[in-house]
Order: C-alpha cells, then sequence, then structure tokens
C-alpha cells in the first residue's frame, strides 16, 4: 500500500529546479505531484512519477543524488478539518510524521495527503482499522490518468 | 598624514649592539641551544642520521649543517614530543593550527614568558608605546599566541593594557571613544573594518585619540598602511611572529618604518630558496628559516616558516644593528590566514572525513566583502548523505560547521551543493578561491 | 603546625599564610589597610570625598573596624555614573590595566588596577587555587572568556603566578576543550558551573569518558549554582568541585573561594572586609542572619571601592571552619536580589527551582523558567531537558516525571509551576554565564 516518492537535492539557485524537470519532460515521464522543501541555501525536492525506476535512472544520469523513499497516501475531503481528523488518528497511536504534503486531481473533492511516517507500515494498519483510504499505487496512478 | 610623530627609541641596548658582539653573542647561543636540543628525542635522532655532535657548531656559518624542522614534524611529535624541559617546567601552552585537525602546540617555561614579553615590549617601545599610554588590545585571547605576546608586551613597557580582545565593532568603537587609548592592537583589516564600522555609524574615525597601532598576525600591503593611517589618523606599524618561534615579537618596525628588525641575539634568521634550500641574496625573496636561539620549553632549530620574504643587513638610520625582514609577500604552502588564523585546506578535508557521509569533495572560498575575510566552504552532496527529511540535510550541515570550527577554529559558511558541480582536475585539485588582493 | 591540613590530604601552600593569620592581628591589618584606603579614597575620588563630607565623616574619625559601619555604601549606579574615569584614585600613569564588565544596556563598567593592584590579585588567586588543592605541576584549562571580563585574565595570571601550566583556551569551541582536556591530561578547569554541564554532556558524544581523565578539579564561579549541582557535577565527572567568588568592582575573581570542608567561601578579608546587612534597612545583620554581602577593599589602589553592595544574598558563617583557615566565611551565594523575580508577590530565585528539578531523578541540569501572563496572574514555566533513556520511555513515564519535578519545585518555592520536558540539547547552551529565566509578562 506504499508509494515510492524520489527525493533528490537542490541548490537554491534559479534555474535548479527546472533541471529535473525538464530532464523527466524529455524522457516522457509525467509528474503526478511534487514537493518542495528548502531553506535559503539548498532544498529538498520530492516527487511522486508513475515509472518511478525509469525516473530515477534519468534524473541520475542528469548528475541527481536520488534517494527512494517510502510514503503512505491517504485521501481526506477536501474541507475543513479533513487533515485534522487524519492527524488526531496518528497523533493517538504515537506514530511519528517526518513530513507531509497534500494535493488535489483535477474535478474530484477529495485531497490526497503524502505522509512520510517513521513506521510506515504501522501508519498504514492504524488508518485502515480506523477507515481511512489509505491509496496503493495502482489506484494512485490509476486516478491520475482518469 | 597622520599628526602624530613617533619618536626614535630603543628599549633595550641589546638591539644595538656592534654586530661583532652580536655574532659571537649568537654562535655563543647557538651552541648552547645545540647541546640542549641534543637531548630531545626528535633532534636526538636527526642528529644522529646526519652524523652531527653538538660541537659540530664552530662558527655562525655551521647551523647550515643542523636539520629542518618542519610544521610536520610538530604535528608527529603532537602533543609535546619536542620539549626540552620536564613537563613540570611549563608555564604555558598555545596552539596553532596545524595541517590537520590536532593543533600544533608550543609551550613556554616562565623564562621564555618573560623573554616573549621583552621582545613585544621592544618593538611596541621602537613604534610609540610609552609607560603613560593606554593601549586597546583587539586580537582575539585564548590558544593563539596573536593578543598574548602584546598584552605581555604592553604590561612590561608599564603602560596599561585595555584587553578588548577581538569581535563586537560596537563595542570597540565605544572603548575607543570613551576610554580614548593611545595605541590600538590588532590584525590590519580589523583595524580598516573598526575604521568602516565607525564611519557607517556616523562616528570619524580620525577623531579617536588613536595616535598609533601595531599590526600583525595576517599578510598585509603598503597600500593598506596608507589606508590605515589615514582613516584613523594613525601611524601603522607592522610587527611578525610565529607561534612556533615564539609569537609575535620575532621582528617588528622601528619609528624608520622600512622593514622590520628581527630581533637577531634570540633568533637566527635564513632566507633561503625554497627548492634548494640554499640561501638566497640579500633583498632576495626566499623562505625565512628560524632557529631559536634561547628558547628553553621548545627550542627549534632550522624552523621553516613557509613565508616568502627578503632580509636587508644595512645598518637602519634607528641605531639597531639588527637585519630586517621585508612585509611577507606570500606562502611557500598552501596555508591560508582567515582573520589572523592560520587555515590549511587539509582541515577542512579532515573535518570532512570526520562527519559521515560527506564527499572529499570540496571548495574553499576565500574573500574579502568589506575588511573581514569570509570563507565559504562547498560540500557535495552524496547519495549516502542525501536523504529527503530536511532535518537530516540540516543536521548534515551543522555537523560539518561544527567540525570545520573545532578542527579550525574559524568559522566557516558551509554550502552543501548539488553532487559533481565541484570541478574535479587531472592533476592537484582546485580546492581553494582566493578573491582577495594580500600582495602587492 | 596543625595537623588538619595533613588530615585533608592538603598540603600548605605558602601563598595561603594570610588564610590563617591569628585574628587579633588581622583585625589588626583590616583596620590598619582600612584608615589607609579611606585616606587615598577621601583625597584621590570626588565621589567618595562628597559623600563622606555629607556626613560630616573624616578619614581620621575612622578608630575601629567596627567604625565602617559609619561610611556610605556604594552601589553599581554610581560607576556608572562616574563613566569612565571617575572613580579612579591613581593617575592613568600608574594604571596598567583597565577592564570593563558587559552591562546590559548602555555604557559598561570600568574598572581599573595598578601593578600593585595586579599583584594582590594574583595572590588572591593563587590562595584561590591552593584552596581548592591545585599547584605547581597542575595543568590548568583555563575557559572563562579572556578579554575585557575579569573572569578569564583574573585566573589566567592567578594559575601563572601558582606556577601551573596554563592553557588559556577561553570560553566556546567546545569540541576542541574536549581534545585538550584529553590530550593533555589536564588536570582542573576553570569556567562556569554551567558550562562544564555542558561539557559532561558533550564529552560521550565525542567518545570521552571524563571519569578516566586525570581532570580531578573544578573551579567554577561567575553565577550562583546550587550544592545538588555540585553533587551531580562530581558524580558525573569524578572531580572535585570548588566554588570560587568574585566580582569585577571589588577585583574580579579572587574575593573568596571554599577550601576542602566545602561549606561556605573563605573571604580573603585581609583585602576585602565583608559585611552582611539587611537588604531593606541596610543595618548589619548578626552572624548567620542572611542579608545582602557588601564588601570593602582593604588594599586596592587604583580603585578602591568602600562598603559596595554586591546584591549577592548569604552569611557570614560564625564559627571557625574546620579546615583551620581563620579568615571567615559567607555561605554558597545561591542567589542574587537582581535575580530575583517575583511570582504573585512571593520571591523566587532561579535557583530555588534549581534544587527542585535537581532533587529528581532523570533531569539533566539544563533548565529555563519562562514568565508569562499579566502582573498579578503570572504564570511560570519551566522547562527540563531529560536524560535520553527517559524519553524513549511511554508516555506514562514522562507524566510521572513531570509531577515530581512540579513538586518537588512547589515544595521549595510554595507555588505551582508549569513544567515542561524538552528533549536532551534542546535548551540553547551558554558558553558564559547561562541565562535562565525569561521574562515574557506585560508590564
Amino acid at each position: 500500500m506504499k508509494i515510492h516518492q524520489l527525493s533528490m537535492f537542490l541548490e537554491n539557485k534559479p534555474g535548479r529546479l527546472s533541471e529535473p524537470c525538464k530532464a523527466l519532460a524529455d524522457a516522457g515521464i509525467n509528474i503526478l505531484t511534487l514537493s518542495l522543501a528548502d531553506t535559503q541555501q539548498f532544498g529538498i525536492l520530492r516527487l511522486i512519477v508513475r515509472d518511478w525506476e525509469q525516473a530515477k535512472q534519468v534524473l541520475e544520469k542528469a548528475g541527481s543524488v536520488v534517494n527512494v523513499t517510502e510514503v503512505v497516501a491517504t485521501e481526506v475531503e477536501d474541507r475543513p478539518g479533513g487533515l485534522a481528523s487524519i492527524l488526531e488518528i496518528i497523533d493517538a497511536a504515537g506514530i511519528n510524521i517526518e513530513y507531509m504534503y497534500a494535493f488535489t486531481f483535477r474535478s474530484e473533492d477529495r485531497a490526497v495527503l503524502v505522509f512520510r511516517f517513521d513506521d510506515p507500515d504501522a501508519a498504514v494498519k492504524v488508518l485502515q482499522a480506523k477507515s481511512i483510504n489509505v491509496i496503493g499505487p495502482v489506484e494512485l496512478y490509476g486516478r491520475a490518468k482518469a | 598624514m597622520p599628526e602624530f610623530r613617533v619618536e626614535n627609541r630603543i628599549h633595550d641596548k641589546a638591539e644595538a649592539m656592534p654586530r661583532s658582539e652580536l655574532n659571537a653573542l649568537q654562535l655563543h647561543r647557538l651552541k648552547e641551544v645545540v647541546a640542549r636540543v641534543a637531548e630531545v628525542p626528535f633532534y636526538k635522532a636527526a642528529f644522529a642520521r646526519d652524523g652531527i655532535t653538538p660541537d659540530a657548531i664552530r662558527t655562525l656559518d655551521d647551523i647550515r649543517r643542523l636539520p629542518f624542522t618542519t610544521k610536520e614534524d610538530l604535528r608527529q611529535n603532537y602533543p609535546l614530543g619536542l620539549l626540552a624541559v620536564p613537563r613540570e617546567k611549563l608555564a604555558r601552552i598555545h596552539g596553532s593550527s596545524g595541517t590537520t585537525g590536532k593543533l600544533t602546540l608550543v609551550a613556554y617555561t616562565a623564562e621564555d614568558r618573560a623573554t616573549w614579553a621583552n621582545l613585544c615590549a621592544r618593538f611596541l617601545v621602537g613604534g610609540g608605546l610609552q609607560p603613560s599610554h593606554l593601549a586597546h588590545v583587539a586580537f582575539g585571547y585564548g590558544l593563539f599566541t596573536g593578543g598574548f605576546g602584546l598584552h605581555y608586551g604592553i604590561e612590561r613597557v608599564g603602560a596599561a593594557v585595555l584587553p578588548a580582545a577581538s569581535g563586537n565593532t560596537a563595542r570597540q568603537i565605544m572603548l575607543l571613544q570613551d576610554l580614548a587609548p593611545d595605541a590600538i592592537i590588532c590584525t590590519p583589516s580589523y583595524a580598516l573594518n573598526i575604521a568602516d564600522y565607525a564611519r557607517r555609524q556616523g562616528i570619524d574615525p580620525r577623531a579617536f585619540a588613536l595616535k598609533y597601532g601595531h599590526f600583525g598576525g595576517e599578510m598585509w600591503t603598503e597600500d593598506m598602511r596608507t589606508q590605515i593611517e589615514s582613516e584613523l589618523n594613525i601611524i601603522a606599524f607592522n610587527n611578525y611572529g610565529l607561534s612556533e618561534v615564539i609569537g609575535p615579537g620575532v621582528s617588528g618596525e622601528c619609528a624608520v618604518q622600512n622593514g622590520m628588525h628581527v630581533q637577531e641575539d634570540h633568533f637566527i634568521v635564513e632566507c633561503l630558496d625554497p627548492v634548494t634550500m640554499e640561501p638566497v641574496d640579500d633583498y632576495t625573496y626566499g623562505e625565512l628559516v628560524f632557529t631559536t636561539l634561547t628558547k628553553q620549553a621548545m627550542p627549534l632549530i632550522r624552523y621553516r616558516t613557509r613565508d616568502i620574504a627578503a632580509l636587508d643587513p644595512c645598518p637602519c638610520a634607528c641605531g639597531r644593528t639588527t637585519v630586517r625582514m621585508s612585509r611577507v609577500k606570500g606562502r611557500s604552502d598552501d596555508m591560508l590566514i582567515i582573520r589572523g588564523v592560520n587555515l590549511f585546506p587539509s582541515q577542512i578535508e579532515e573535518a570532512l572525513l570526520q562527519v559521515e557521509g560527506t564527499t572529499p569533495h570540496y571548495l574553499i572560498e576565500v574573500s574579502r566583502p568589506g575588511t573581514l575575510d569570509e570563507i565559504t566552504v562547498k560540500v557535495e552532496v552524496s547519495q549516502e548523505s542525501f536523504s529527503d527529511k530536511m532535518s537530516d540535510m540540516q543536521r548534515l550541515h551543522d555537523a560539518i560547521d561544527r567540525r570545520i570550527q573545532a578542527i579550525t577554529g574559524i568559522h566557516a559558511r558551509v554550502e552543501l551543493v548539488a553532487p559533481q558541480t565541484i570541478e574535479r582536475s587531472a592533476g592537484k585539485a582546485l580546492r581553494v578561491i582566493d578573491h582577495r588582493k594580500l600582495t602587492g | 603546625m596543625a595537623e588538619y591540613w595533613h588530615d585533608a590530604g592538603c598540603a600548605f601552600h605558602p601563598a595561603s599564610a594570610p588564610d590563617y593569620l591569628p585574628l587579633e592581628q588581622l583585625r589588626m591589618l583590616q583596620l590598619h589597610r582600612l584608615q589607609a584606603m579611606v585616606s587615598r579614597a577621601y583625597e584621590n575620588v570626588p565621589l567618595f570625598r562628597s559623600r563622606m563630607e555629607e556626613r560630616g565623616l573624616k578619614p581620621e574619625h575612622l578608630q575601629s573596624l567596627s567604625d565602617i559601619a559609619k561610611l556610605p555604601f556604594t552601589v553599581k549606579t554610581d560607576l556608572r555614573d562616574t563613566y569612565p574615569f571617575g572613580l579612579f584614585a591613581s593617575p592613568m600613569s600608574e594604571v596598567v590595566r583597565v577592564h570593563a564588565s558587559s552591562g546590559t544596556t548602555g555604557k559598561p563598567i570600568v574598572v581599573a588596577y595598578t601593578k600593585e593592584d595586579l599583584d594582590v590579585w594574583a595572590s588572591v588567586m593563587i590562595r584561590c587555587f591552593a584552596a581548592s588543592g591545585l599547584d605547581r605541576g597542575d595543568i590548568i584549562q583555563n575557559a572563562y572568556g579572556y578579554g575585557l571580563f575579569t573572569g578569564g585574565l583574573g585566573a589566567h595570571y592567578g594559575a601563572e603566578a601558582l606556577g601551573a601550566t596554563v592553557i588559556p583556551i577561553s570560553g566556546g569551541n567546545t569540541d576542541r576543550q574536549l581534545m585538550i582536556m584529553k590530550d593533555f591530561g589536564v588536570t582542573a578547569i576553570c569556567c562556569t558551573p554551567s558550562y562544564f554541564v555542558h561539557l559532561i554532556d558533550r564529552a560521550p558524544q565525542l567518545g570521552i569518558n571524563l571519569k578516566e581523565l586525570p581532570l580531578r578539579v573544578g573551579v567554577f564561579g561567575a553565577e550562583p549554582w546550587t550544592e545538588q549541582m555540585r553533587q551531580r557535577v562530581q558524580e558525573e565527572s569524578r572531580i572535585e568541585a570548588y566554588d570560587i567568588y568574585g566580582l569585577s568592582e571589588i577585583i574580579g575573581p579572587g574575593v573568596g573561594n571554599e577550601c576542602w570542608a566545602h561549606s561556605g567561601l573563605h573571604i580573603f578579608e585581609d583585602h576585602f572586609y565583608p559585611e552582611v546587612v539587611d537588604i531593606n534597612t541596610l543595618e548589619p545583620v548578626p552572624d548567620g542572619a542572611e542579608g545582602e554581602l557588601v564588601l570593602t577593599t582593604l588594599s586596592k589602589k587604583a580603585m578602591p571601592m568602600i562598603r559596595y553592595r554586591t546584591r549577592d544574598i548569604t552569611t557570614l558563617v560564625p564559627e571557625q571552619c574546620k579546615c583551620g583557615r581563620t579568615i571567615r566565611r559567607i555561605s554558597r551565594i545561591g542567589r542574587r536580589s537582581d535575580d530575583m523575580f517575583i511570582i504573585r508577590g512571593v520571591n523566587v530565585y532561579p535557583s530555588q527551582i534549581e534544587a527542585g528539578i535537581l532533587a529528581v531523578e532523570g533531569t539533566l541540569p539544563h533548565y529555563i523558567i519562562i514568565l508569562t501572563g499579566e502582573m498579578g496572574l503570572d504564570e511560570v514555566e519551566v522547562q527540563v531537558e531529560v536524560t535520553p533513556e527517559f524519553f524513549s520511555d511511554k508516555v506514562g513515564a514522562m507524566e510521572q516525571l513531570q509531577k515530581r519535578i512540579g513538586q518537588a519545585i512547589e515544595r521549595i518555592i510554595n507555588i505551582r509551576v508549569k513544567v515542561r520536558l524538552v528533549e536532551p540539547h534542546t535548551i540553547q547552551r551558554s558558553e558564559g554565564k547561562a541565562k535562565r529565566v525569561i521574562d515574557q509578562r506585560k508590564k
């Protein structure tokens, strides 16, 4: 039920973000979602793509350091309190969130939350026990296509 | 031009000894020091290797038969393998950066400390210091020898010390205004920084009560002297020293301001071609090599300073009979001096090796955006060190930062850069880009 | 010679001789020096002269030591008001050192020394080190900051005069401090107690076990600390921790020091005459009663100080010390009248909170006190670092610990405080004096 996420190091300089995006575009790889965490000096780009293995090769060939991490995607209604209800469940179980980000698909009223947990397997169990929809890779890429 | 004049003064008769007496004294002391170091295991082995016995010294020229001592030798004998006295006799320990994480340590007996104070007193008096003066010391105190040598020298003269230490420029300026010191003692770049800072605060640095300053600890130029003299309305004197030899006080300018008098009754200076190690002619640039004649705790024979300068044996108008050395115009190794502190690229490399997951690909950039040196260390991120978590990356950054500071004592700006962005070269890697203009 | 010095395993240091003066001689010496000092101050310092004239006092009116109570007090603002040179009793030509304290705002306080003053300073520092069991042959790492602050250079000259090997490492760069300490076989360290706790904390991360080093003595001062802190520090580093006392206005470090008995700090009263006065009435209190320490310099030339109010709260210990010294002791200074804060009308000192925290197992001596709320409705939050073992444990254990600390503090100050446990290494470390209190209250 876990999703493979690529992350890469970027210097915080003009043009640095466009380089990997262009490399992926040239290889015909579509970025499903991305998030950027940055400091004054550098940033970490996190990407979810369908063909993550191919994308990793493309990026590495372009000279980037790429890590693969497993993240958990869930969905909530795109309304106030949607996120809070999930966080409560996670908090109560004592699971640590390293970071998270969210995105929505076009023409849907549900938001997809992407979590990086210290213990993703435990998190999946807890969320599913509380009937939260944990989205696996097949479903995620499938929806992206629709 | 500054309005103040410095009268020609000589602190100590020994500075103006007739040359023949001086040479006799040097020879006598050279024999003594060779006999003393013959008991130090390091020199004992070196002398045995070269077949030198203490009676090998008959004339001053025989010094050329003696082996050299290098910074690497000090490092290999860390912490205090070159001591010539029992450890209990040590009164003080100082350190300077070595080429690696271990400091180069130097030690002083109570007698060395007194000698050192006297050497500093000599050039301070030559450059205007009088017992009624207040001297503002803006060198850092601590393990490095800069602040202490001058501090004890001022005390020796009987003048008052204001131990302001380095940093907090606003406060330095307040003290300069309120306590009206006569002299300032710091690195030349810090003097310019104080002037610059004052002007930006709407304070006229020419209006301080300062009359003169003694500057050292880093390379500087005649242009910088002119600038310091006009911006602070003082006379600026140059002095030279290095902790391995004793600290500041090895040489210093007199009122004539034409070269720094080497204190030859305590040190023998040679100027050698750094490749052949043969003497170069007078007035020709070469590497300075010093032999300490009187040091008790840690005498050094033919210590290679790596500093490039020239010697002038002509008698000076001030009356001192000692040889004068020029400004240091460069180094015969890759040592950098950052805000008065020595830095070797190899130290940065060692710091990086101690932080897990870093690559040995780095670049040191040195600049002087205003009046103070800044150093940036760029380090490539690798597969091992990269994490998708911001906190991990910040930790990596901080770990590198801390390690560099622990090893070098210098705060560097650490920049993580993308892999493969630092240029590789087939031959000697380009590790340092120095944007400062320090010679000329 | 009495046997007790040997009983304690402490050699008698010749420089400590004045510590053992017969009382009668000591009092005569004090009176003699007091008269000379007051005459000098009267002649050379307009402020002292005018204050004495206001009271109709002349130097010759000082006929006995008890007459000292007739003299006017001097306070910190007097130094500010006469900045920079107004209290100098010697001409600049005789001054050989100028120090300045960092005023928290505005102008610093400037203090001056003649050559004789520096000699006295070094001599009292030798007596501090000797009382701390140090001698020539010791390797002293001086981690007090060097510069305008008197701590660094004061300890430096003292250690030098003692004949020890001095490593003038100054403050900061913790990793280097530990590296040097290990590589040189340092036997004694001088720093603030809070910085030493920081060294204890950092050492294991560098693979250094302080208990295995030759380090055997710490001379800690420049901020108030508690007996509980001493116990912790001694347990965790296997050194003997001595409390040293001093202030720039009087001379710098070296006004007093503990001896091996660790039951109060001996004041070197042949140079600094101590009194303890009631903080409200300013009348001397009986020996053993608490009040503010007032010091008079008996031998200082460049800047004599008459009845200087230190703001430090202590008692004069009435009994003679078992170490045999005749000079009097003050009890450990746990607090200063100016770090006191008032919570809902009750006076509280950071040291009381520290004592509460350290009474509980599992805490680290890193804490910060945050005051919030509006006056009258003050809230106190105490953030405490706890050991990693505690942190990794279950939530239940954490709550227990939190409660125990809260109760321990409440037992001491009678006020309920909010305790928050924080991870190790999250509270900002100081390299000099620790900042313990953050007052965010609306005034």
